[in-house]
């Protein structure tokens, strides 16, 4: 079997510190960065639970998605299309909507794109999300090219009592950030349950896996319905975020990013995709940055710069900036058993 | 005679034309070993697939214990009780030599990739799962390898390895696809060993070219050519067989 390549799926000591200082810095970023920085950064750590949740499948069970933007852009248009233009609703049960419908789309889309395999499966799932991506694209009633506005952020009350004022920048970015570490959590923990195992073991041989009685497209379409579903989680929080969802959010360049994310970062642990969505987005802002030379604007073509930056990266860190930080902790690849 | 456990009727299965497998019919038994042997190409690892599910025959039945499993994928066939190896090592590489085996033992446990509560448990802490894990291992002899990457260990130990994890889920009726394969001498005995000890209880399908392995080992001999069924019986009856000797040493040359 090829690709068996393995993924850095227990963290070395050095990597965790390094975590650790990046969570603490998360914590008290909204007190010493302006307004505007704690929105960017908001955004790059709903982007990092909408990687995590493509990791779940890119990493962990090798199917690599060029469609998960779907399910992050559905959310966020249920979102907006619950969301009356008179008064706020309530997260309670507008959230749980959101990500239950990305979900089912996943279920459903799922159900077809699970049983193919390696390029059919990328083709695939393109040609879904474009589906999805037109049938909002060129409907008026959907909001069409321009999109629709989220009129107000939900509310999270229990009786009259407001529990988090989401109108409230910082508010917003701590649950977030909550969000974000619940998923981490959860996704670590699955990784080593019985699920995660399998899913691992299809991803290095799938065929080894049925042979031993794994009914491997179980396992493939839940995980596939899982990750729509955290992407949609992600997709409603940007929602609540920028207050407008538009169709680019589920086309074609986003689901790329994602994958960019997961592969800068390294990829099958979560902290990867992670690390690979704030240095994406980071990364990005300094290419866009990038001032003139002569009459040529450098900045107007950082796709150009991004990616000779992947390529790089792909062809000295093939494990990602985790993989690199692993190295400079003084890392060398130690012996991978199964520590939780 | 011992009660047999797998039974296959006329099998056949045709590529186009060509009938790899052609009208083949193969008695398990408990406690036996059943070697099939045959020159290259003759249909031995096409008529483990069609046992194993993982090729659909073309016509023919196979029943495992009381069940019809024809026809069936090949992880229902698994779980039927049917556990096979592979000619050409078919493992996980990157993984440990317990998680191998561990991942192999997890299968026989309740599965329901759909429940939430299975997602959060650490999958080590089946006690089922690690008895069934830890028995294969010391039946394969591997148990100082345990925390070994599978991708590291010898060819020989490889070829154990698959044995113990076919083991770990605990089957009645074992298909094994040339165990010996590419082994030196003391290797190849220690695996002889190896399959004389897991004879017991199951009952044992055999591909194997090594013929000192097989007359050791083998209670029925089948021999395939092209396909077909040419001789089958006791080993001994196999051996003065004039059919199988002109296979073998090839009488038009």
């Amino acid at each position: 079997m090829s690709a068996a390549k393995s993924n850095l799926e227990t963290l070395p000591r050095g990597v965790r510190v390094v975590l650790f200082l990046g969570l603490i810095a998360l914590l008290i970023f909204p007190f010493v960065g302006t307004e505007f920085y704690t929105q960017t950064v908001t955004r790059m750590m709903i982007l990092a639970i909408f990687a995590m949740s493509l990791d779940l499948l890119q990493g962990v069970t090798g199917m690599v998605s060029l469609g998960h933007a779907a399910y992050f852009g559905l959310a966020g248009y249920v979102l907006a299309f619950v969301m009356p233009q008179s008064e706020a609703i309530s997260l309670w049960w507008s959230l749980p909507l959101a990500v239950l419908a990305s979900g089912l789309a996943a279920l459903v889309i799922g159900f077809f794109v699970v049983r193919t395999h390696g390029i059919y499966f990328i083709m695939v799932t393109m040609a879904f999300a474009q589906m999805v991506f037109f049938l909002f694209f060129d409907n008026r009633a959907l909001g069409g090219s321009d999109g629709i506005y989220v009129y107000f952020r939900p509310t999270m009350a229990v009786g009259s009592t407001t529990l988090l004022d989401l109108d409230n920048k910082v508010s917003l970015y701590y649950l977030t950030l909550a969000l974000l570490l619940l998923v981490y959590v959860f996704l670590r923990r699955l990784l080593w349950s019985p699920f995660g195992r399998a899913l691992a073991g299809i991803r290095v041989n799938e065929h080894r896996m049925r042979a031993m009685g794994f009914g491997t497209f179980a396992y493939k379409l839940s995980a596939f319905t899982l990750a729509g579903a955290l992407a949609g989680l992600a997709g409603y929080l940007w929602g609540v975020v920028t207050g407008y969802i538009n169709p680019e959010l589920m086309g074609f360049h986003m689901s790329a990013h994602a994958i960019m994310m997961v592969i800068l970062g390294g990829m099958g642990n979560f902290a990867g995709a992670i690390v690979g969505a704030f240095t994406f987005e980071y990364v990005l802002h300094l290419f866009k940055d990038l001032p003139y030379v002569g009459d040529v604007h450098l900045g107007k073509h950082w796709q150009l710069w991004m990616g000779s930056f992947i390529v790089l990266v792909v062809l000295f860190a093939p494990r990602g900036v985790l993989g690199l930080v692993q190295s400079l902790t003084g890392g060398r690849r130690k012996k991978a058993d199964g520590d939780a | 005679m011992p009660e047999i456990l797998l039974r296959a009727t006329n099998l056949t299965k045709r590529f186009g034309g060509l009938a790899a497998v052609d009208n083949v019919s193969i008695d398990l038994r408990r406690n036996n070993i059943h070697a099939v042997i045959g020159p290259n190409g003759a249909g031995k690892s096409t008529l483990t697939n069609l046992l194993s599910g993982d090729l659909p025959a073309t016509s023919g039945k196979v029943v495992i214990g009381a069940k019809d499993v024809t026809g069936w994928p090949p992880e229902k066939v698994s779980r039927q009780g049917l556990g096979r190896s592979y000619q050409k090592t078919n493992i996980f590489l990157p993984f440990s030599v317990w998680d191998n085996v561990f991942l192999a033992a997890q299968s026989r446990d309740p599965q329901q990739p759909w429940n939430p509560i299975r997602w959060l448990r650490p999958a080590a802490r089946s006690v089922a799962a690690q008895r069934r894990c830890s028995q294969a291992i010391e039946l394969a002899g591997l148990q100082d390898r345990r925390d070994a990457i599978a991708a590291t260990i010898s060819h020989g130990e490889q070829r154990q390895l698959e044995i113990a994890m076919t083991l770990a889920t605990e089957p009645q009726v074992l298909l094994l696809d040339e165990p010996l394969a590419g082994m030196g001498t003391a290797e190849a005995e220690k695996m002889v060993a190896l399959l004389l000890r897991i004879k017991k209880n199951h009952a044992i399908l055999l591909v194997e070219h090594d013929m000192d392995a097989v007359f050791t080992l083998a209670d029925e001999l089948t021999v395939m050519v092209n396909g077909q069924v040419i001789a089958s019986g006791a080993p001994e009856s196999i051996r003065s067989d004039a059919n199988v000797q002109a296979a073998y040493l090839g009488e038009e040359h």
